[in-house]
């Protein structure tokens, strides 16, 4: 709750220039720095360095069987991965992976939401029953799938045979355009809770007279929600969707355990771990891999102008 | 501060003899099969033997993905493993990282094993790795089922595909909907490339990469192999099997729901186990000809033991080594798994031609198999991928093999310039 006597909240309201900060502020701000800094430090430790390492290698011609020798080569290697074809082939499949995959999930995560918003017995359990795709690893649920896909004995198969929606077995797993649904459908199973529960957290926090005077105004279930719910939902909703695009689009364990090596189905985190440790190539690899982190952080900063999100909150 | 560590050091190597006593080696053997419980109970007999301890590391069953699994752990220079089971493939990409065993290994131990894979084990005149077991692809055939529908034993990969569609036919009919004609190992791994340049040289077409250098994966025997197996792609080759690797044709074939399979020896052991389905059943011989004019081939594999250079315990690793790829322990592992042994005398030894009757049969196979083109050094894994991509293409129905192949021949050219890889 943000208090009226604090002038940080005021001027955030009313937008007007901050006032000289109070004594009080500026010693609770040195706290926070001086509480944070253990944080930062750990953080450039384990995040910043490997970062910046890798950028580093991206300019060399370093190779694996003797990292020693490595040479800078400046754009050399940026410049080989520009100019493959597969990179773009796995730009292409990660990309089209983050948009079916994030828009399938935003809406089955609304649907699972408005459900779960409801009052209903047994409300609490359900809820906690969702999340357990989200609480196992990607890796196991990913080869728990990889078994239910398989085209001999696997039970999909079995079940769409049994309905009478294939005639023949499948190869979910092998053949590409089959792989790519079948990975979409293990990823949407497996984040589709997260996003439910972001939502609903949004949903819950919605206060309940606009809907009552939604109501007295004549509006039916499908007006208010188009009216009153969504355009409530959207700050939250788009917070939701930029993390899962980030997380979809640096995608990598699915595919991997899934589909296997062939380029026609490898996002590109798969391209850069083929170059780095399949290749040895690390100068190259590693020019993927910077590559892959700019390529995210553009699509961040054009989502948020674009969308006009706000990520520190109003 | 430094008097200290003088001082601890002095220490050490003072309390370091009687600790000496028991020492802990860590191996890192193969997963495929049942080969994590031999390399153990290989391991565990010399343990017992010296007093020692070993213990294994856990290691993908991906050879692709093994390597890169020690090529990290041997760049940072770690010393969490001892011995290392390699390929014969990597001798060229891993030299660098593991000790010479000559001085371990006297030229009379050496001369016992086959003798190409010794040189192919020596880098630079270093001796990087000992033989353990060799390999070559072989074709697995349900005895019953050809008997049955009257077929032979096909000599042909094009009578393998009719004499898989008569008997799936004739097996559908009667009710067996889950029966498949051909499995192999046709994902987009390591094991795709050893299928497919099998499938090339019995057309005639080449080893890829020829023995000077010269690219020679582009050549119509070579196109016509690789159209022949997409053209059985979804016909008596499910499409499931582009993403089998070894154990995935093996369980398909094993649970009795395939009627051929190309595989490496270790399968024989299992499929004929107390709990198979088949066991009893089934055949094995050289793979198949690409035609009336073809040859019968097969890719050679195996692997090899070495010793990290990074070991501290180099000397009681190369020990381990020894007693690993001696006859005594080559002749267990034959017997129990059907690893093929890498020395030469035991391929006339009575017990063991017993237990696995194709290695005497087949031992011309394991003798002229086809090697990969290793010539092409530390750029190995680079050609061994854009090739088997170019073959995973054509069977997923991405294109002809003569266009396909056309551009490996292309990426191939750039990476060894002019035939100097």
């Amino acid at each position: 709750m943000t208090s009226p006597t604090t002038p940080i909240a005021a001027s955030a309201v009313t937008g007007a220039p901050e006032p000289p900060p109070s004594a009080l502020i500026r010693q609770r701000t040195r706290a926070a720095w001086i509480f944070l800094t253990p944080t930062l430090i750990a953080m450039a430790l384990v995040a910043g360095w490997p970062l910046a390492r890798t950028f580093w290698f991206a300019f060399t011609d370093a190779n694996l069987t003797d990292l020693g020798a490595s040479q800078f080569v400046g754009l050399e290697s940026l410049k080989y991965v520009l100019e493959d074809p597969d990179w773009w082939t796995t730009v292409w499949t990660t990309f089209r992976f983050a948009f079916v995959s994030v828009f399938l999930e935003t809406l089955l995560g609304l649907i699972i939401a408005l459900s779960l918003n409801a009052h209903f017995r047994g409300r609490a359990v359900l809820r906690a029953a969702v999340l357990v795709p989200w609480a196992i690893p990607t890796v196991v649920s990913a080869r728990m799938w990889a078994w239910m896909f398989n085209d001999i004995y696997g039970v999909i198969n079995a079940i769409f045979l049994k309905l009478g929606l294939i005639n023949e077995a499948l190869a979910w797993t092998a053949e590409p355009g089959l792989s790519f649904v079948a990975v979409v459908a293990v990823d949407v199973w497996k984040t589709t809770p997260f996003m439910a529960l972001l939502i609903l957290a949004a949903l819950q926090m919605l206060p309940g007279d606009i809907y009552e005077a939604a109501k007295i105004d004549g509006a039916g279930p499908i007006r208010s929600f188009f009216q009153v719910t969504l355009p409530l939902l959207r700050g939250p909703l788009m917070v939701a969707i930029i993390f899962r695009m980030l997380d979809a689009l640096r995608v990598f364990d699915v595919f991997f355990v899934l589909t296997g090596g062939s380029t026609d189905t490898m996002p590109m985190a798969g391209y850069a771990r083929q170059r780095m440790f399949e290749y040895q190539e690390i100068g190259v690899g590693s020019a993927s891999a910077s590559l892959l982190f700019a390529i995210i952080a553009l699509f961040t900063a054009v989502y948020m102008v674009v969308g006009r999100v706000k990520l520190t909150g109003d | 501060m430094k008097k200290v560590l003088a001082g601890l050091a002095a220490a050490a190597t003072f309390i370091a003899p009687s600790l000496a006593l028991a020492e802990k080696l860590v191996i890192a053997c193969g997963s495929v099969g049942q080969e994590a419980d031999v390399c153990k109970q290989g391991a565990e007999a010399w343990a017992k033997k010296t007093g020692n301890t070993v213990e294994l590391m856990s290691v993908p069953q991906d050879a692709g993905q093994q390597l890169a699994q020690f090529q990290q752990l041997l760049a940072a220079g770690s010393a969490d493993v001892d011995v290392i089971r390699i390929d014969v493939v990597w001798p060229g990409l891993m030299a660098n990282n593991f000790i010479d065993l000559k001085p371990y290994f006297g030229d009379d131990v050496l001369k016992e094993h086959f003798q190409p894979i010794v040189k192919n084990n020596t880098v630079n005149g270093k001796l990087i790795a000992i033989p353990w077991f060799t390999d070559a692809g072989l074709l697995y055939y349900r005895q019953d089922l050809l008997e049955k529908h009257g077929q032979k034993p096909p000599t042909t990969w094009q009578e393998l595909a009719q004499s898989a569609k008569v008997v799936l036919e004739a097996e559908k009919k009667a009710g067996d909907s889950k029966l498949v004609g051909f499995v192999f190992q046709g994902k987009a791994y390591e094991g795709l490339t050893c299928n497919a340049l099998e499938w090339i040289d019995s057309f005639n077409g080449g080893t890829i990469v020829d023995s000077t250098g010269k690219v020679t994966v582009n050549n119509p025997k070579a196109v016509e192999a690789v159209d022949f197996f997409a053209g059985l792609v979804g016909n008596v080759v499910p499409k499931g099997v582009l993403n089998y690797q070894e154990e995935e044709a093996r369980n398909a074939f094993q649970a009795g729901n395939a009627v051929f399979m190309r595989n490496w020896p270790y399968a024989w052991a299992l499929v004929n186990g107390k709990d198979s389905p088949v066991a009893g059943k089934v055949g094995v011989m050289a793979l198949p000809k690409g035609g009336a004019d073809g040859k019968a081939t097969g890719t050679l594999g195996g692997w090899q033991l070495g010793v990290s250079k990074f070991s501290k315990n180099q000397k009681l690793a190369a020990d381990l080594v020894k007693y690993l790829t001696s006859p005594e322990e080559q002749k267990r592992r034959a017997l129990v798994a059907s690893f093929n042994p890498t020395i030469m005398s035991l391929y006339k030894d009575a017990e063991l031609l017993k237990a696995n009757p194709f290695m005497g049969k087949l031992y011309e196979t394991f003798v002229n198999a086809v090697p990969r083109p290793t010539i092409t050094g530390t750029k190995y894994n680079q050609v061994s991928t854009e090739f088997r991509n170019a073959v995973y293409s054509t069977l997923t129905g991405k294109g002809k093999a003569a266009d396909n192949l056309k551009k490996v021949e292309g990426k191939l050219n750039n990476l060894g310039k002019g035939g100097k890889w």
